[in-house]
């Protein structure tokens, strides 16, 4: 039977339900609205006035190859981000989750991480990586290869994903521990006496039972590299060079705070709202399939 | 098939040993109940033959072979977990048919072995559901055919029927043993139930704070305890035991032993006309016996098995007891048993 509760109060739910809605509004709605309102002008070169142009901005924004190119620039880095922090995390917790004698101090070694801020974490990979005075910059010289990301596109995207990845890492690290502890120990045991291998185990039944974990962290994963990594990018390249770390939610701030093209960068905004909302669904209805919850 | 021999099973978590060195044998095609209270290394015990466990010194042989460095999959075994163990993701075909495959039995070969348990176990209809869509009794007979479908040398049950309720567990109880008949291989079973012990096993293992305290036939057991702790476990209700020797024309007992003797070996008598009297405390009727309580003069509790249509004695009567004293055993002050 289901359980309703029956408020005597008519206004008593809506003033319960008040600060949440009160929230969401104020940080989703009012700025989503906004955004998509001023999508539809291009402001004058100081600011003065704005000229409604419609689909304007959007038109432009196709027809320009920079933008195009962000696509591109994002898909690599969140897919590189995503699939390199969640098998680095689940190679991590299977590690962690075979560990007996302290346990509890890797565990908690691996989750530190995680307390450091975007912008801090994409600095100290800066300094490491610095091509004058990084120390592993220094080290790869030794080795005699050549590091400098403000030249290579390459290296700088291979840089701030590395960041980007290591701070989420600590994140997908815990859940999948978990997910992994959460396994009842004698359906491993039962495998094992069934013959299985190590790896034939992990394959055919910790991987299977791990997916509503794996599921869960892809969506949060892909969202993280899409929004979070803005403070990584910001310290470590800021987008460059040469655009080759321009991810979409930066060219966002980029184009609107930098080069104060506003419209634009509204513009950017609702495609990119737009855009994480179909991966999302995407996600549910095509992935969440396979899932065994 | 096979024989399994251990020979001073030791086992030790850092300084703390847990099984205190146990030697048995077990003939191909035995029905072996380990039993005794929980925390007694039992299944340990049985995690260790299965390869589960580490073996701190001692062999564990089955066959010809000496498997203590093999892995679980190259000993042979199949294992019934308590909690069954299936695997959630399978259909119950894929569950029984796993093992199979990953020993690459050809497609043709599974599909006629996993039809041929399913048929055994009456889970025909359910191949190919989840186990999750499957009640208790059944998700038991699941983990029974994944095991009987490898066609092993020995079966290894870790208190199997131990998650189903009490009408089932009789029922299943029979089934495990028919169709352990039925297939011939050597069982190692472990409960903590007497009487799963005392129905299943050809011969059992008592033990007790990781000793094997007596290893024999059911019977030979319930008869003829080796020790104390024995007499206790294996009976319900377990052995009476006293601390004053009550037999005619014997002297106090030596300190610390006791005399034990079981509740059906006690008829109610009129008082003074038997060994003793006692005080009836109350009485339980079962319906096919009644358990008398009460307590001797002495102060020893005792009870009393009598046959179900007998009138009941009024609670607070003193009844005289009559013991055949050749069913009397005698325990020394270490609980061993003592040629009276």
């Amino acid at each position: 039977m289901e359980k309703r509760v029956v408020f005597d109060n008519r206004w008593l739910p809506y003033l319960l339900l008040a600060p949440q809605l009160l929230v969401t509004f104020v940080f989703f709605f009012w700025p989503a609205g906004q955004a998509i309102y001023q999508s539809a002008f291009i402001p004058d070169p100081f600011g003065l006035k704005t000229q409604f142009v419609g689909l304007g901005n959007f038109e432009y924004l196709f027809g320009n190859r920079y933008y195009r190119e962000s696509f591109l620039t994002t898909a690599v880095f969140s897919v590189l981000v995503t699939v390199s922090a969640m098998s680095f995390a689940l190679w991590l917790a299977v590690l962690a989750d075979r560990v007996i004698k302290g346990s509890s101090a890797y565990r908690t070694l691996l989750i530190w991480p995680y307390a450091v801020a975007p912008a801090i974490a994409g600095v100290l990979w800066l300094f490491m990586f610095n091509p004058f005075t990084g120390i592993i910059a220094w080290m790869l010289a030794q080795l005699g290869y050549t590091w400098n990301h403000t030249l290579d596109g390459g290296q700088a995207m291979a840089l701030v994903v590395a960041a980007s990845a290591w701070k989420q890492i600590s994140y997908n690290f815990l859940f999948f521990l978990a997910g992994l502890q959460a396994i009842p120990k004698s359906v491993i045991e039962a495998a094992a006496i069934d013959g299985a291998s190590f790896w034939r185990r992990f394959r055919t039944i910790v991987f299977p039972l791990l997916s509503p974990t794996t599921f869960f962290l892809l969506v949060v994963n892909i969202i993280y590299a899409f929004f979070d990594t803005f403070g990584v990018i910001h310290t470590i390249t800021k987008g460059g060079p040469e655009q080759s770390t321009t991810i979409l939610v930066y060219k966002v701030f980029s184009d609107g705070f930098v080069g104060q093209d506003l419209g634009s960068s509204a513009a950017q905004s609702v495609i990119l709202l737009g855009l994480v909302g179909i991966l999302t669904v995407v996600q549910f209805r095509y992935i969440e399939r396979r899932v065994h919850y | 098939m096979a024989e399994i021999k251990l020979e001073a099973i030791r086992k030790s978590y850092g300084r703390t040993e847990v099984i205190h060195g146990i030697d048995a044998e077990i003939s191909d095609g035995e029905f072996i109940v380990i039993v005794g209270p929980s925390g007694c290394g039992k299944s340990t015990l049985l995690r260790m033959v299965a390869g589960l466990e580490t073996i701190t010194s001692g062999d564990i042989h089955i066959g010809d072979r000496v498997v203590n460095k093999l892995e679980p999959r190259e000993r042979d075994i199949a294992m019934v977990f308590q909690n069954y163990a299936l695997y959630p993701h399978m259909s119950v075909f894929d569950n029984m048919a796993y093992g199979l495959k990953i020993a690459n039995v050809p497609k043709a070969e599974i599909q006629a072995r996993v039809a041929e348990a399913a048929r055994m176990l009456e889970l025909e209809p359910y191949l190919d559901r989840k186990p999750r869509q499957l009640s208790g009794g059944q998700r038991q007979r699941v983990a029974m055919g994944r095991a009987i479908v490898r066609k092993p040398a020995v079966f290894l049950f870790d208190e199997p029927l131990s998650n189903l309720d009490a009408k089932l567990r009789v029922q299943m109880r029979l089934e495990i043993k028919a169709l352990q008949r039925k297939l011939g291989v050597t069982a190692l079973y472990v409960t903590h139930d007497q009487v799963e012990a005392m129905t299943l096993a050809d011969r059992m293992i008592v033990m007790n704070g990781g000793v094997a305290e007596q290893i024999g036939a059911p019977l030979d057991v319930y008869a003829n305890p080796a020790t104390l702790f024995v007499a206790g476990f294996i009976g319900s209700p377990p052995m009476n035991v006293l601390s004053h020797d009550i037999r005619p024309g014997r002297g106090a007992l030596d300190p610390g032993a006791v005399i034990g003797v079981r509740p059906e070996h006690i008829d109610l008598v009129a008082p003074g006309a038997g060994l003793i009297d006692f005080d009836v405390a109350f009485c339980e009727p079962l319906g096919a016996e009644t358990l008398v309580h009460g307590v001797t003069a002495a102060g020893d509790k005792l009870v009393v098995r009598i046959d179900g249509e007998v009138k009941l004695p009024a609670d607070g009567t003193r009844i005289g007891l009559s013991i055949d004293p050749a069913r009397i055993l005698t325990f020394d002050a270490s609980g061993r048993r003592t040629e009276t």
